[in-house]
């Protein structure tokens, strides 16, 4: 490996040894080993993501450097309590995976169909070696930035859902994240849901904290919905205030199937999500919805990728984004319409709202487009809650402090309702309406 | 759909209308780039101290800095060292009327259809025409001389007027600014400046005309317009050059200072060599145009019509200093064949109340490659700032390309940006429509154009108008999609 003599190099040091250690101790098979290999070699290459990167000019990534890298490379068999993150009336497969590792005590698996698989991904490798091979990696790309790359190379644990051809699961999937105190802070995760032809399935992702600590979290997330398949993930994000999370979803869309992704960021000191959504059939529908609400010293990036490799593709986008004290927002949202793409009907639309004044967003919503029989259209608005929607309000005889809070709850709401789950829409609304309560009283 | 294919074949040989050579006597320089020749160009123009330093300032950092790679063109490397940094008419004497300019260069005037002539005063617009970074003629001196209006080339201005030079030149665009306003700001030959005197409100529109005409060289004019408190001006610049198969560069600087209550209007109809069907030629147009707005209520409105040139590199931006200021940003980039245009705006929102409106329409048709990029920046004292932004793109072919890169940073609750974008082609059913009516395919294209560019060219003066119409016309021909 030619990069071993790049260990001096400072920032990816530590890194470099952490996976020294690990490659001599975890037994896996050759093509895993030459995977971690690959994504180690790519990172020590690339680095962490720097500030005169395109992609990374708003996301200083020095706070994550400045955290001494110690991977939880087994689980410490922690059991924190799981309440605070069960959704109400919320019943079905459920795993929970604790400092990045599968709890069986915790997760819950009911009777599941004929050949749907809801595991762990290191118990899958060793059962279905053959199935997880032909996926793993196989969408996310390893080199494209360094926390994909560093992921690949500590690949070890994360959820693995495999739906059969035809296949429907009618409950939720839940997948519980909860990172604990510990002596260790990189949590390294990395799911993959394959969804086969016609089949059917929801999954919702969460990320908490059961302790305080700085942890920082990096998953991926790989999706490879078939045709005709129907999938709705939604991931949503709570981790403490000091935590770090950086994650990257990549979804391979084929002919006719419906994919939704939704992504609700509430948590974190530094939190960036890269949704990359690749039509890769004709006549997909895909939506990619995000409400992002922050306070304190906060900082949220979502960078979202519609990338319409083929005709007759339709996707929407809507992102809605609160932003109080000294927060910081960045959207950067892409509709990549590729030549011969015709007939790509592709909407984005971005609205935030400050409510600080020293909040900050950055917003870039792009197009780049290569076909011309296409419909694209984006809209972004920075701006303050409407005055004559409170004036109406008020006119009602609602004070102003409620008509404001009304219309906030309303701007948030409509995000959550398109989540098609009536569980999770009641469990984020409450806490979403506790956080906006807290960033209205600032 | 074959007859459109032939019409578009039709089109793409159809001619660069200002591509031919005037035998004009030039002085050039050789090729290359040291400190020497930026001590040669202000030695030639007999220039201060001030300005030779302040040159070599900008030389020597514009040799530690790397060119930009980040805007969506491609194309080779610059070799810097193969330009002339330095082609000019060759001058005899210093010319006390119109009838003493060389014959041969009044020919090339009346080519363009310009009017150097001040007997033709119907056409009621001054002159500063610039060949080969040169400026040859000032039109109208006398009459704006009444007003206290300066409107000179800019190696007279800095004979003539050191003090407002020296206070103004780079106060807007630094020469740290960026490689190629660097590059300007230590190679630049000549120039416009225009100072418009505390309430006067200039009876006439003022007008540059550039042409590149020698071979080999490159052109770097440097645009300094004052706006003292109250004043108004209108401000007119179109350029052209002639068909050559190598690439030539044109690197200017426009810079604009509005102060209280002053309004700057800046129209360019660009229309630089674009290359030929292959892509082979044409003109590389790296510009930088800043203005700032530095007193309350003082406004700049850029309006520009891109049709030329292989490469546009360019973004007028307004600072908005002032209280209630307000910047405006009109574009039209067309590209066919191999163009590429990346071009937008930035408005940088700082006082309070200040307002700004973009409206970019791109048409992109045959290969052509067309990018809006912009920046609205509403700082932390920007309260009640406004933006609205409009971008679309039309594509003709389906060749082409159309971006959007838009940067919205906002860092004040009160303010409120808007920005919109879209992209659609000339439908099929509008072009039906035209026919039922009997109107042909080809009238039919240029009228759904000229509609989706009609909010742009409302805000061009009258004479702009009328050749930014035609040009658009002449560039669509036979591109029905």
């Amino acid at each position: 490996m030619t990069s071993a003599d790049q260990t001096t190099n400072g920032e990816t040091a530590a890194c470099v040894t952490a996976f020294e250690s690990f490659s001599k101790t975890s037994g896996s098979p050759d093509w895993l080993k030459d995977l971690r290999t690959n994504g180690i070699s790519h990172f020590t290459e690339l680095g962490f993501p720097k500030q005169n990167q395109e992609e990374w000019v708003f996301t200083s990534t020095k706070l994550i450097q400045e955290l001494d890298f110690i991977p939880a490379l087994a689980s410490a068999g922690a059991s924190p309590d799981l309440a605070p993150f069960l959704f109400k009336d919320l019943t079905g497969p459920r795993l929970v995976f604790v400092d990045g590792h599968l709890s069986h005590g915790l997760s819950e698996l009911p009777t599941l169909p004929d050949g749907v698989l809801i595991t762990n991904l290191a118990s899958a490798i060793e059962t279905h070696g053959d199935l997880v091979k032909a996926h793993l990696a196989h969408y996310a790309k390893t080199d494209g930035s360094g926390f994909s790359a560093l992921n690949t190379a500590f690949i070890q644990d994360g959820a693995f859902v495999f739906l059969p051809k035809g296949r429907t699961v009618d409950q939720p999937i839940h997948l519980i994240f909860v990172a604990t105190d510990g002596d260790a802070n990189t949590i390294n995760l990395r799911n993959l849901i394959v969804a086969e032809e016609n089949s059917e399935a929801k999954i919702i992702e969460s990320f908490c904290s059961a302790g305080e600590q700085a942890v920082f979290t990096n998953v991926v997330t790989e999706i490879a919905v078939a045709a005709s398949a129907r999938v709705e993930h939604c991931k949503f994000q709570e981790q403490n205030r000091e935590s770090f999370h950086v994650a990257t979803i990549q979804a391979q869309l084929e002919r006719n199937c419906h994919f939704t992704s939704h992504s609700i960021s509430t948590g974190s000191r530094i939190a960036r999500n890269d949704i990359n959504l690749t039509m890769t059939g004709e006549h997909v529908e895909c939506v990619m919805n995000g409400l992002y609400l922050v306070g304190d010293q906060q900082h949220v990036d979502h960078h979202t990728m519609a990338d319409h490799a083929m005709p007759n593709c339709d996707s929407h986008e809507y992102y809605h984004g609160i932003l109080g004290d000294e927060s910081r927002g960045v959207f950067n949202g892409k509709i990549f319409v590729r030549e011969d793409a015709q007939k790509t009907d592709a909407k984005q639309s971005s609205r935030a709202i400050l409510m600080s004044d020293k909040a900050t967003l950055n917003a870039k919503p792009q197009l780049e487009i290569y076909a011309d029989d296409v419909k694209c259209t984006h809209g972004a608005t920075v701006g303050q809650l409407n005055n004559e929607a409170i004036f109406y309000c008020r006119s009602r005889g609602i004070d102003e402090a409620d008509a404001r809070r009304l219309l906030t709850h309303a701007f948030a709401g409509e995000v959550i309702e398109r989540i098609s789950i009536p569980a999770v829409r009641e469990h984020l609304e409450k806490i979403i309406w506790d956080r906006l309560e807290e960033l209205i009283e600032d | 759909m074959s007859e459109a294919l032939d019409t578009i074949e039709e089109f793409v040989q159809s001619d660069y209308k200002y591509g031919w050579v005037s035998n004009i006597e030039t002085e050039t320089f050789p090729p290359g780039l040291n400190e020497d020749v930026v001590r040669l160009i202000s030695a030639k123009k007999e220039e201060p101290e001030f300005l030779l330093e302040w040159r070599l300032k900008a030389f020597r950092h514009w040799q530690k800095m790397a060119e930009p790679k980040w805007a969506n063109v491609k194309y080779p490397p610059v070799d810097f060292q193969s330009v002339s940094y330095y082609a000019a008419p060759k001058k005899k004497k210093q010319l006390n009327s119109l009838d003493e300019v060389d014959p041969e260069l009044r020919e090339t005037f009346k080519k363009l259809g310009i009017s150097l002539d001040e007997q033709k005063r119907l056409t009621g617009v001054a002159v500063d025409a610039v060949i080969d970074s040169v400026s040859v003629a000032t039109t109208f001196r006398k009459e704006l001389h009444k007003h206290g209006i300066i409107f000179c080339s800019f190696s007279e201005a800095v004979k003539e007027h050191p003090e407002l030079i020296r206070k103004h030149l780079g106060s807007v665009v630094p020469i740290t600014d960026n490689y190629y306003a660097a590059l300007n700001s230590a190679v630049f030959s000549d120039g416009s400046f225009c100072y418009i005197p505390k309430g006067v409100r200039c009876p006439m529109e003022l007008s540059t005309y550039f042409r590149i005409n020698a071979e080999n060289t490159g052109q770097f004019e440097r645009t300094l317009i004052v706006a003292e408190e109250g004043s108004y001006v209108s401000y007119l610049e179109g350029c052209t050059a002639p068909m050559r198969d190598e690439n030539q560069l044109h690197a200017a600087v426009v810079e604009i200072v509005a102060d209280t209550d002053a309004q700057v209007k800046y129209s360019t109809v660009q229309n630089w060599y674009p290359g030929d069907k292959n892509g082979k030629g044409g003109i590389y147009n790296f510009v930088t145009k800043r203005g700032i707005c530095k007193g309350d209520r003082a406004k700049i409105s850029w309006t520009q019509v891109e049709t030329g040139s292989a490469i546009t590199w360019k973004y007028p931006s307004c600072i908005l200093k002032g209280d209630d200021s307000v910047g405006e940003f009109y574009s039209v980039a067309l590209t066919n064949n191999y163009q590429q245009a990346d071009t937008g705006t930035k408005m940088v929102h700082l006082g309070k109340n200040t307002r700004s409106t973009i409206i970019s329409k791109g048409i992109s048709a045959g290969r052509g490659q067309n990018s809006y990029r912009g920046q609205v920046k509403i700082g932390k004292g920007a309260t009640n700032a406004r933006n609205f932004s409009q971008c679309d793109s039309l594509l003709i072919g389906d060749r082409c390309g159309a971006h959007t890169f838009p940067y919205i940073d906002v860092q004040n609750t009160s303010g409120q940006v808007e920005h919109e974008a879209s992209t659609s082609k000339v439908g099929e059913d509008q072009i039906f429509y035209l026919n039922q009516r009997g109107i042909e395919t080809q009238d039919a294209v240029n009228m759904i154009v000229n509609g989706f560019c009609k909010e742009v060219f409302r805000e061009l003066p009258m004479e702009f108008a009328v050749e930014a119409q035609k040009l658009l016309g002449v560039s669509l021909e036979g591109s029905v999609g």
